[in-house]
Parts: C-alpha cells; sequence; structure tokens
C-alpha cells in the first residue's frame, strides 16, 4: 500500500481513526483491569494493616474509618480492641508528599509503621524504609517519646543527608498520633508524662 | 545475518544513552542506584519494542505531516495501557518499577526512533531495533546506576559493600553526580570508539 498523501482529508481522517482505535483499546484495558487493580489495591492495604498491627481476626478495611483525611483501621480479636492501623501522610517531604502506615496499641504506643508510597530521592530519603530507621519508633509511645529529630531537639535518630524526610516521617506519625488520642482517647487519661505532651504539641504548633 | 545488524546498532555504535544522547532526563534522574536503571530500562524497552512495531505496522496509513501527533498519541495509549496492565495483574513489580512508567511517556529515545528508524522500515527490523536500543539503554543505565549506587551510597544492588558507619560520596546520588557520571561515560565511550 504507498503512502497517504498529507491532504487535509487523509489527515484529518488518519488522525481520527488513530485516536479512536487507541481510545477503544484504552477503554478495553480499563474495564479489563478495573477489577484487579482495585483487588490488589485492597490487598496491599490489607497486607500494609497486618504489617503494623499484632494478630487480630476481624476485618479492618471493612471498618476502616475517615477522619480529617486520615483512615482509621481498627482491630480487634475476640471482640477486644488490639489496636488501630492509620493510614498518615505528611505534606513536609522532600519531594511533597508521602504515605505511612502506623499501627497503634490502644495505649497510644507505637507498634509499627511502614511507607505506603513515597516520591523521596533514592538512596537517602528511601532509607526510611530501612529498618535502622524505622525501628526506633517500635514500642514508643509520643507521649513520653520526643517525636522529633535531633537535630530540632527530639529524640529521632536522623537519616544522614536526609533531614528533611525523617522530619517529616515524624511529622506523619505525630499527625497520625494526635487525631487517634483525640478521637479514641477522649476520656482514657494513659497520658504518663503531661510536660513531654505539651512540648509534643507545642513543636507541632510550631511546624505548623 | 541482515538482521542482526538492527540488533547490534543500539548497543554500541548508536547507543541511545551515550552516542544519540536521547532520553537524558530519565537517565539524569532515575540512575541513583543500579537497580532502578535495570527497572528504568526494561520498561522502556517494553514499550520500545510494540511502539516501533505498530508505528512500522501504520507507517502507510499516517500522512507525513501529522506523523509527530499520530506518534504521540499511539506512544501514550501503549505507556498507559502498560501502566494499567502491571498495576491490576504483577503489583509487585509495579510496586518497583511504577514510578518509571509515566516517565517514559517523556523520553526522547521512543519517539526517537520511531521517527528515525520504525516509519521507515519493516516490523521485523523495527521490533529488532526497538530491541537493540532497549537493551543499550538498559545496559547503559544500569552501569551508570552501579556506578553512582557504589561510589555515592556504598552499595550494589542493595546490597552493602561497606560498613553502615563509612563515609561515602553522597553528591553521587544527587542530582550533581548524575552529570559527572554521564560525562564521564560519554568520554569513556568516545576514546574507546575513537580508538578502534
Amino acid at each position: 500500500m504507498a503512502k497517504l498523501e498529507s491532504n487535509l482529508k487523509n489527515m484529518v481522517l488518519s488522525l481520527v481513526l488513530i485516536s479512536m482505535g487507541m481510545s477503544a483499546a484504552l477503554g478495553y484495558v480499563y474495564v479489563l483491569t478495573k477489577g484487579p487493580i482495585e483487588k490488589a489495591n485492597k490487598e496491599k492495604e490489607v497486607e500494609a494493616v497486618k504489617m503494623v498491627l499484632p494478630d487480630f481476626d476481624n476485618d479492618p478495611v471493612k471498618d476502616m474509618k475517615e477522619i480529617d483525611g486520615l483512615f482509621f483501621y481498627p482491630a480487634s480479636k475476640g471482640g477486644q480492641t488490639v489496636g488501630y492501623a492509620v493510614n498518615t501522610f505528611t505534606d513536609k517531604a522532600f519531594s511533597g508528599k508521602f504515605t505511612l502506615m502506623v499501627g497503634f496499641l490502644p495505649d497510644g504506643t507505637i507498634n509499627k509503621s511502614m511507607v505506603l508510597d513515597q516520591k523521596e530521592t533514592p538512596g537517602l530519603g528511601t532509607k526510611m524504609k530501612e529498618p535502622k530507621f524505622y525501628k526506633q519508633f517500635e514500642g514508643k509511645n509520643p507521649a513520653i517519646f520526643k517525636m522529633m529529630v535531633k537535630k530540632d531537639g527530639g529524640e529521632v535518630d536522623a537519616i544522614s543527608a536526609a533531614t528533611i524526610s525523617s522530619r517529616a516521617y515524624c511529622d506523619a506519625i505525630n499527625k497520625a498520633y494526635q487525631l487517634f488520642m483525640k478521637e479514641f482517647k477522649k476520656d482514657a487519661q494513659i497520658v504518663k508524662d503531661s510536660t513531654s505532651l505539651v512540648n509534643v504539641n507545642e513543636t507541632n504548633k510550631k511546624e505548623d | 545475518m541482515g538482521n542482526m545488524r538492527y540488533l547490534l546498532n543500539g548497543l554500541w555504535k548508536e547507543n541511545p544513552t551515550l552516542v544519540l544522547v536521547l532520553g537524558t532526563c530519565p537517565t539524569l534522574a532515575v540512575t541513583t542506584a543500579a537497580m532502578n536503571g535495570l527497572g528504568m530500562g526494561a520498561a522502556t524497552t517494553f514499550v520500545l519494542v510494540f511502539s516501533n512495531l505498530f508505528i512500522a505496522l501504520l507507517k502507510n496509513l499516517i500522512p507525513d505531516k501529522v506523523r509527530i501527533a499520530a506518534f504521540v498519541v499511539i506512544i501514550a495509549s501503549f505507556v498507559t495501557i502498560v501502566d494499567l496492565t502491571m498495576k491490576a495483574f504483577t503489583p509487585g513489580l509495579y510496586a518497583a518499577l511504577g514510578v518509571f512508567i509515566p516517565l517514559i511517556v517523556v523520553n526522547c529515545i521512543i519517539l526517537g526512533r520511531a521517527e528515525a528508524f520504525a516509519q521507515k522500515n519493516k516490523p521485523i527490523p523495527a521490533i529488532l531495533d526497538g530491541i537493540g536500543m532497549g537493551i543499550g539503554f538498559t545496559l547503559a543505565l544500569t552501569i551508570m546506576g552501579a556506578v553512582r549506587e557504589i561510589l555515592g551510597n556504598g552499595s550494589i544492588f542493595d546490597i552493602k559493600l561497606v560498613s553502615e558507619s563509612t563515609k561515602t560520596i553522597i553528591i553521587f546520588i544527587l542530582p550533581p553526580g548524575a552529570f559527572f557520571t554521564y560525562g564521564y561515560f560519554i568520554a569513556i565511550k568516545n576514546r574507546l570508539s575513537a580508538n578502534k
């Protein structure tokens, strides 16, 4: 077949046909992959909730509650609450925003945390995914643990050359903690050291 | 065999990264680690092979004056299809390569090869050219990533080569290091080619 001449009719026709063909292909692939993508996302969510919390036997994704843009996943075993997983985020990251999943025990102690989605500098900020960094939060209660990098007077060892990412990590956890305490701990008095809680609040304000 | 030269062309003589200097944006941006280079290369190769094939097949249907617009539509659709398919059926792989997929749209290698090769050739050579260029790109990116990762992070493919406390040359995984490494790579390539 000879090459089509570049006259108006041919140009319009060929672009319209190509666009239509490609749109049809895209639409088909979209419908085909919609279900599996949702399933994969849900599995990822459940997987993340499992990672950050102790054993549970309910379906936290079903009981998920959205409060102020954060997602709370309550987990229980035999009707007894074992903790909450919180999908939290920070805007203070080096590349805009990243999201974390943090697991809190009922008293507010951090069980585990993991990075869900991030765009930090590979090799620097991405080190927050390494145990050396995230392990230091495990078993700490933000009420008595100063959730700030050492440079800012806190107790968190920042990643070298990635202070901003480390700060953002603390910010995301803090945000989840503050909201968690506000929503689920209105009456329960578990604060062991009220002065450092005030500190946390103050520094938080400063950062905002 | 005549077709083999299409395959080998992209590896050395017309290596897209080192000779054609196409796709510099992803090259500079993702080569902070060997694994990233490999991932970006693999994803690009895949798209390149299929876009070359499609364009070689459709070349007679596309009038010359609107060819770039048509190529862009074909390439962008193909990238989106790869993106959705990977997200749906290989979430593990997507987690590793996902960030690179949208970058492929802005990768000149794809459009460059469509323009310079696929639109003038038959489908089989176009596929071979896509594979050759893809492998050439992947190799260059992986080696660059490896050099930067070793110097800047003291590791390769995430395997630590030095102890945790050793100071590494951090600048090599920062943007300026990308330019240093890239410059040296092109210089070395030119030196080696000149000696032949």
